[in-house]
């Protein structure tokens, strides 16, 4: 079980880590400040095991790959959202964390309640219900199966 | 089955001869842009890999223009990375030169290409026919290392132009509206087409601007036809088309919309979503502390030509800042020779190097806590220009520009 972070519609990556810390050396040294303009707890109160819940549109805006970069080093095991922005989608599941589409969890859940991802069958459990959830394109399957486009290219060679 | 602009270009990259939307391809791409934004992280994921090498370097194009001059010891070392690994192995390389998209407009983009540029904005390339999307440090890194890539072929939207904009309307205002009615999201993994016998009437400048803002609807890409101003503008710039595609007139398209030209206005886009756009009147009087002229979006000759016809023997209102921003050394350099940047500095501007600038508020002209800007930059996000409680309204040169005299929002026929 972990504890559910929920968010908006439309959150762009600006607000899950913005600008001024991108050039940072090291994504270590930017995730104490994600979600910073939303939730300045955020960073604090994650624990490894956690989810984001969002509306429509999560990840719009930048292609910064910071953005799912800080919220996998936090340990968040998953963003679930009705809808993503596309390259948010696409650096999440390169850099191996699952972002799942759910049209009926956000609704059904408010922040800090708990929930479990059954990735492999595709189902959330939050509040003793299921919540089932799209299956992932087998091309990105296959990339989070591997750990993510960099561990398949080392495979790869 | 006829082909879109976009299949049609993924088809040739993947050197098949047809394919069709839904369909994932391996592709390889033609050019590879990054920036100061993401490649110091892009150099560290290089260096652990177990056999690093690049495919062809001479795809590769690396721009620092995010926050040049640099603002701290922490950019300067991720700077230094960059720069020395570049050196190393022999990457086309720019420093201060000017915003990245701006640079491979000028440069590199050939109609027919598919680019990734580690840069959402990437899509500008669409104005020269070329198949432009952004992509994170990991795809970018993929890319380089095998020079291929998988792609989704999107769907595709259809904006058909007619007519012509009215005096005092710009693209800008055009992309706002456009993206006012699709919404953010409303071409999200789209790409969007741009076509009809209103595209003639605009400049090279108006495509970019025009195909740079489609990523704020979520676009994968956005393409226009290729017609004589972008051969011309090719030609100028001393350049080759790698292919000239059309769309087939039995292409597919998932929406078909008509735009009448005429009918646009004046657009500003409130804070904090870009769709969040309204006619400029209804902002009218909206207390500003800063204009900003400038980026891939607006910083281009014909945005300054705009500005300065605006503040000729005018003022920037008292307690305002308005920073003028060239897109680019070329751009620079012309606006010079015009005297532009002479009329800029008269009227109380701050003239800043070729850089991406207050756009991404994190270097020069980032606003504090409770200020508004005004700008031609690319995203009013919450926070986007400096601190999180903080305001930005996007709208064209001539309205910034007006709004800087006014030392509130309005538009340039009232200054």
């Amino acid at each position: 079980m972990g504890k559910i972070f929920k968010f908006y519609k439309d959150v762009d990556t600006d607000q899950i880590i913005a600008s001024q810390y991108l050039l940072f050396p090291t994504i270590d040294e930017m995730k104490t400040h994600t979600f910073e303009s939303l939730n300045s707890d955020f960073a604090k109160d994650v624990r490894p095991g956690d989810f984001v819940v969002a509306d429509e549109n999560f990840g719009c805006g930048s292609s910064r790959e910071q953005a799912p970069g800080v919220l996998k080093a936090l340990g968040v095991k998953a963003v679930i959202a009705k809808s993503f922005a596309r390259i948010f989608y696409r650096n999440s599941i390169n850099i191996g964390m699952p972002v799942i589409v759910c049209k009926d969890l956000y609704e059904a859940v408010k922040d800090g309640d708990e929930m479990e991802l059954d990735l492999e069958n595709g189902v959330i459990r939050a509040n003793g219900k299921e919540y089932s959830c799209t299956k992932l394109p087998a091309k990105m399957q296959e990339i989070l199966d591997q750990g993510g486009l960099i561990a398949s290219l080392n495979r790869e060679e | 089955m006829g082909m879109t602009m976009a299949e049609k270009i993924i088809a040739l990259a993947a050197g098949i001869e047809k394919t069709k939307a839904g369909d994932i391809e391996t592709v390889t791409l033609d050019r590879l842009m990054s920036n100061d934004g993401t490649t110091h992280l892009t150099i560290d994921m290089y260096n652990k890999l177990k056999n690093p090498h690049i495919a062809d370097v001479e795809k590769l194009v690396w721009i620092v223009d995010h926050n040049i001059p640099s603002d701290s010891p922490k950019t300067a070392a991720s700077h230094k990375k960059m720069r020395d690994f570049a050196a190393e192995h022999g990457i086309t390389y720019y420093e201060g030169e000017g915003v990245c998209h701006q640079i491979m407009m000028e440069n590199h983009v050939r109609p027919g290409e598919l680019i990734f540029g580690a840069d959402s904005h990437t899509c500008a390339y669409g104005a020269l026919g070329a198949f432009g999307t952004g992509v994170g440090c990991t795809d970018y890194l993929y890319a380089m290392v095998t020079g291929t890539s998988w792609l989704l072929v999107p769907e595709s939207l259809k904006f058909n132009l007619h007519g012509k904009l009215r005096e005092g309307v710009y693209a800008r205002d055009l992309i706002l509206t456009i993206i006012g009615r699709i919404g953010a999201n409303g071409a999200n993994y789209k790409a969007m087409e741009f076509c009809g016998e209103g595209l003639a009437t605009l400049s090279m400048a108006d495509r970019i601007s025009i195909c740079n803002l489609c990523v704020e609807a979520g676009a994968k890409t956005a393409l226009m036809e290729v017609d004589d101003v972008a051969l011309d503008y090719l030609k100028a710039h001393g350049r080759e088309p790698k292919a000239i595609v059309k769309s087939d007139p039995d292409a597919v398209y998932s929406e078909t919309y008509d735009i009448d030209l005429n009918e646009i206005e004046p657009i500003v886009a409130k804070p904090h979503f870009v769709d969040n756009v309204v006619p400029a009147k209804e902002c009218e009087g909206v207390k500003i502390d800063e204009a900003f002229l400038g980026s891939c979006n607006n910083g281009r000759i014909e945005d300054l030509r705009v500005g300065a016809e605006v503040i000729k023997g005018k003022k920037v209102a008292e307690r305002v800042r308005f920073l003028v921003v060239p897109a680019s050394r070329a751009v620079y350099e012309q606006a010079m020779k015009e005297g532009l940047l002479d009329i800029f500095l008269d009227a109380g501007a701050i003239i800043m190097n070729p850089n991406c600038s207050v756009c991404w508020g994190a270097c020069q002209g980032v606003i504090g806590e409770g200020e508004t800007l005004i700008s031609t930059g690319t995203r009013n996000f919450k926070g986007r220009a400096g601190h999180k409680d903080s305001f930005v309204y996007l709208a064209s040169a001539a309205t910034v520009t007006a709004s800087a005299i006014a030392g509130k929002i309005t538009t340039a026929d009232r200054v």
